[in-house]
């Protein structure tokens, strides 16, 4: 899933300074699930803003809404009647949910309420960790599963560096070296000899260098 | 065994204090209460485990909220007294009764009655 955390309230606050009617979006899609974004996050981010603009003396019109995903147009559609009425939208969708709902809705200020942060997965409740970087070719078969690019601190794909120490990584001792556990993976496995192999560099333009990215499935459009 | 404490705390039952939600201490607070505090079992002696110790993160949460909005985080507070510990609990009734009333009433209250 796509992970992300609040953006801290006094940075919200500031976005929205002078803005009387504000709708806060929620989204039930990933935001959901790494409880930053969801219906339930809504309420605490709509409530808190309440609060504060109580506090002021000012107009607490602060409106609440999460759709099933803001990342569809069909679902931000649902938006079409309300929308106009805001001075602003906090969407607390990762950062594709802003941007669908300022084009689509272009004369709305909207601000984003969350940081997008990794494509990644929850280790135990309320831990996530960073676990693919869509580089547009995935290899992690080649590694014991698991992922050179978006684990290991260089992206290294002949791993590990001189840096790797007590199974740790040499940026912390809070970082796992992706590269240790690859070595001990494929040792378990009885494939280390597969890790011989020298990768040559690996080509970029399937991953973001390659410019912003977009598909087309002839089979799927209409 | 009948307890005096003061009249002004508005008790909130629930099952268990791991119970208390984010949102309805929030909820409180936009309501204009001029403080919150939450009265769970003693740490250890949680009868799911590790309710009191969740209340007691949910309460920091709102702290830190309370916080960034400018408002006194002393207005919200988890306390840990077991149900045996009748005199405690109106202690602690009067303790932070006593404290709000040192902080005064909520900025968010005065306001709406303005
Ligand atoms: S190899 Fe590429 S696609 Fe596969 S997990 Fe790593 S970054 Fe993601
Ligand atoms: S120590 Fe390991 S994870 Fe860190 S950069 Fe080197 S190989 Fe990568």
């Amino acid at each position: 899933m796509i992970v992300g955390d609040s953006k801290p309230l006094e940075e919200i606050l500031s976005m929205i300074e002078g803005r009387d009617k504000v709708l806060v979006l929620g989204c039930r899609g990933c935001v959901t699930v790494c409880n930053v974004g969801g219906e339930k996050e809504v309420g605490i981010l709509a409530s808190a803003l309440r609060i504060s603009r109580k506090k002021a003396g000012l107009p607490p019109t602060v409106e609440e809404m999460t759709l099933e995903r803001q990342c569809d147009p069909e679902y931000v559609e649902e938006l079409a009647d309300v929308a106009e009425k805001y001075d602003a939208i906090v969407s607390i969708a990762c950062g594709v949910g802003p941007q669908f709902v300022a084009e689509r809705f272009r004369d709305v200020a909207v601000f984003p309420g969350i940081n997008t942060t990794f494509i990644g997965g929850a280790l135990e409740h309320g831990v996530w960790a960073e676990r693919c970087q869509s580089c547009g070719n995935c290899l992690v078969h080649n590694f014991g599963g698991l992922c050179p690019i978006a684990r290991c601190s260089k992206s290294l794909m002949n791993g590990p560096c001189g840096g790797s120490a007590s199974g740790n990584c040499e940026i912390s001792p809070e970082v796992p070296c992706v590269w240790d556990q690859i070595v001990q993976k494929m040792s378990a496995m009885g494939r280390l000899q597969e890790l011989e192999q020298v990768w040559p560099n690996k080509n970029w333009l399937t991953a973001r260098d390659g410019g912003p990215r977009k598909r087309v499935r002839e089979d799927l459009k209409q | 065994m009948r307890l005096q404490y003061p009249t002004n705390v508005r008790v909130i039952q629930l099952p268990c204090s791991g119970r208390v939600d984010i949102l309805h201490l929030l909820r409180s607070f936009e309501d204009g209460v001029d403080g919150v505090y939450v009265a769970g079992c003693m740490e250890g002696d949680c009868h799911f485990l590790t309710g009191n110790l969740k209340a007691r993160r949910k309460v920091e949460y709102v702290q830190k909220v309370l916080e960034s909005l400018g408002i006194e985080p002393g207005r919200i507070e988890m306390y840990n007294m077991s149900s045996a510990q009748g005199p405690r609990f109106a202690e602690v009734a009067r303790e932070f009764t006593e404290r709000i009333k040192e902080l005064g009433p909520s900025p968010v209250g005065q306001a709406q009655a303005a």
